[in-house]
């Protein structure tokens, strides 16, 4: 480095932390160096919100938050959507990307944490780390919830309506709430507008605040490695992890080959099928809203299924409250859960490397479960297919709720000193 | 610590009053922005009666009108489908209409004021989607061989009856809204609107 530009950086040390936070959070940042395929999920997520963020500003500058209507007799919102879609030079890209990223912003983030249900990645000392990483979880899906409405298509108007509704089954206030909610007696231009305010700020703001309180929860605690083991038990003479290596260039340069092969698949579904077969767009929002008429089969977008399959599978009133409450608390309950699960894990392992077979096996009815629900919550519901719902939700609450007992009864293997690495 | 000893209490007391009558202050200016979320006054007022008229509704027919946002159903019924209340009646959970679900004009047993036409706000009582009609009745209507032709909601499966009564074990809890209304003519209906106000 010349000696001028060495004298402008001694500048800003002496008035900003620079150097010192580059070397913290990158340079001298020392992650375990027996990461494997499931540690590209964090930078993706944070690539997708970047994606959604950029694409969002520019979706903003042509988007229209009204309801009322054009001379063909369709809302302004929803016009304004095919006018980005079919006029705006580069729109329909900017608007697959946001509507692709929604989608997979909530594939990266399940990886993300399934990731650390198999290595423990929530145990002590990195509760706060996942704590941090619940409430991200709960307000992507406010975030994507109300992203959703602003199309204003049918889908987005009757899920918005149902989704709102459910908060009327609390008791005494739940039809103030969810009047407040709406800013009106029915959906209409009070909520769209006011969806559309935080979809765009509060909430954006909230999730940016949240990955930051995330990433140094992170780089507090350091991060867990596939063996589950704490790096930080053995260092060398200068007192670095024996296991670590730092962040950068290490991790930057092999998270590029991750976002190189992840924009591959995103690149594929945004140019050849953007719609995702009715997954990732439904194709009843391809039709403006009408407060009259329900399509004749609605279900949410995919990602909320499993919680959706969760609320419809409660049938039974309890305690002179109907089942629609308690569906509600049950689907709150399943993200709930979430939060207590370091505090739930009694097993002397970390790592499903070294766990016993109770674990694994627990896991694996959990996992099935989970798509069980997810794949019922988009099909219209039969008798036959609630009483699935029914034991797949009870099997994804015994995940929790057992987990005391099995994870301390089970047979783990002895956890090694150092990384295994080949 | 040893500064405690020394502790100034008058000076304490300001301190603790300072940071409430701060907090009460950060308290009094949430309520302006909490109020805004509640429906304006433009929202309170929406909600004018309308007119329908019903002179070209041919019996077995039904039409929606939209009320407060919401789709009123008007539906004529042949004395076929009045019959078809006799049969549900044992199949419905609130067969007397005894939750306060429609005016009292409309509690009877076809929850209307004239027994042809029923007025229904088309709203499920679950979670607010609208039912659609089910009127063919038998196994033509895919719901099952003895169906006597009413309504379903597709989104969580609740039925009701051609009385817009629903059946026992639904996710809805209630009979669907009979919204106050009145006969202007024989031929015109006004909804949202009734003689008692």
């Amino acid at each position: 480095m010349t000696t001028k530009s060495q004298a402008l950086l001694n500048w800003i040390d002496a008035r900003f932390p620079l150097t010192s936070t580059y070397k913290a959070h990158l340079s001298e940042y020392y992650a375990p160096k027996n990461f494997n395929f499931w540690y590209f999920f964090g930078s993706l997520a944070l690539l997708v919100l970047v994606i959604q963020i950029v694409t969002g500003i520019f979706l903003v500058m042509h988007y229209k938050p009204d309801t009322s209507l054009n001379s063909s007799g369709v809302s302004l919102a929803f016009a304004s959507v095919e006018y980005i879609m079919r006029e705006v030079p580069g729109g329909w890209l900017i608007r697959y990307l946001h509507s692709t990223g929604a989608s997979a912003f909530f594939i990266v983030v399940y990886l993300h944490m399934f990731r650390a249900m198999i290595y423990g990645s929530y145990r002590k000392p990195r509760e706060l780390l996942w704590i941090f990483g619940c409430l991200l979880f709960l307000v992507l899906m406010a975030e994507a919830f109300m992203g959703y409405l602003l199309p204003w298509g049918q889908m987005s108007f009757w899920g918005a309506q149902v989704i709102i509704n459910l908060f009327s089954a609390i008791p005494i206030i739940g039809e103030d709430l969810s009047t407040v909610i709406r800013g009106d007696f029915v959906i209409g231009d009070a909520t769209l507008n006011r969806f559309f305010a935080l979809h765009v700020i509060a909430v954006p703001l909230v999730l940016l605040g949240l990955v930051v309180a995330h990433i140094i929860a992170l780089h507090e605690v350091g991060s867990n490695n596939p063996d589950g083991v704490e790096i930080k038990k053995k260092k060398d003479a200068n007192g670095i992890p024996l296991d670590g290596i730092p962040f950068h260039p290490y991790y930057t340069v092999k998270d590029i080959v991750g976002v190189g092969v992840f924009l591959f698949f995103f690149s594929a579904v945004v140019f050849f099928a953007p719609e995702f077969f009715g997954f990732f767009l439904e194709f009843n929002n391809f039709i403006p809203s009408d407060p009259l008429k329900t399509p004749p089969h609605i279900a949410p977008v995919w990602y909320f299924t499993p919680f959706y399959s969760i609320l419809r599978a409660v049938t039974y009133p309890l305690f002179g409250l109907d089942a629609k409450f308690w569906g509600v608390v049950a689907m709150g309950a399943a993200v709930v859960i979430l939060f207590f699960l370091p505090w739930l894990d009694r097993s002397p392992a970390k790592s499903i490397r070294y766990r016993g077979p109770i674990f694994k096996i627990a896991l694996a009815i959990f996992v099935i479960s989970f798509f069980i629900l997810g794949y019922l919550g988009v099909l219209p519901a039969t008798p036959g297919r609630t009483v699935v719902a029914q034991i797949c939700s009870v099997l994804y609450f015994a995940f929790f709720l057992l987990m005391p007992w099995y994870s301390k009864i089970d047979k783990c293997k002895p956890e090694p000193e150092r990384v295994t690495f080949k | 610590m040893s500064v405690d000893q020394k502790m100034d209490s008058s000076r304490r007391t300001l301190l603790v009053a300072t940071s409430a009558a701060g907090g009460v202050a950060a308290v009094a200016t949430a309520v302006p922005f909490v109020a805004s979320l509640t429906p304006s006054d433009r929202a309170k007022a929406a909600g004018a009666p309308v007119e329908a008229n019903i002179a070209q509704l041919a019996p077995g027919e039904m039409m929606t009108v939209e009320w407060r946002g919401k789709p009123v159903w008007i539906l004529r019924r042949t004395p076929e489908m009045l019959e078809s209340l006799d049969k549900t009646d044992p199949l419905v959970a609130d067969p007397e209409s005894r939750q306060p679900q429609q005016p009292d004009y409309a509690t009877n047993k076809h929850r209307s004021i004239n027994p042809e036409y029923l007025i229904a706000v088309g709203i499920c009582t679950h979670l607010g989607c609208s039912p659609s009609e089910r009127f063919r009745t038998g196994a033509a209507s895919g719901v099952s061989d003895d169906w006597p032709g009413g309504f379903f909601c597709p989104c969580h499966g609740s039925f009701f009856d051609l009385a817009g009564r629903v059946y026992r074990s639904m996710p809805a809890p209630t009979n669907l809204e009979v919204p106050p209304h009145k006969y202007l003519t024989d031929a015109t209906i006004l909804v949202g609107e009734d003689d008692k106000a």
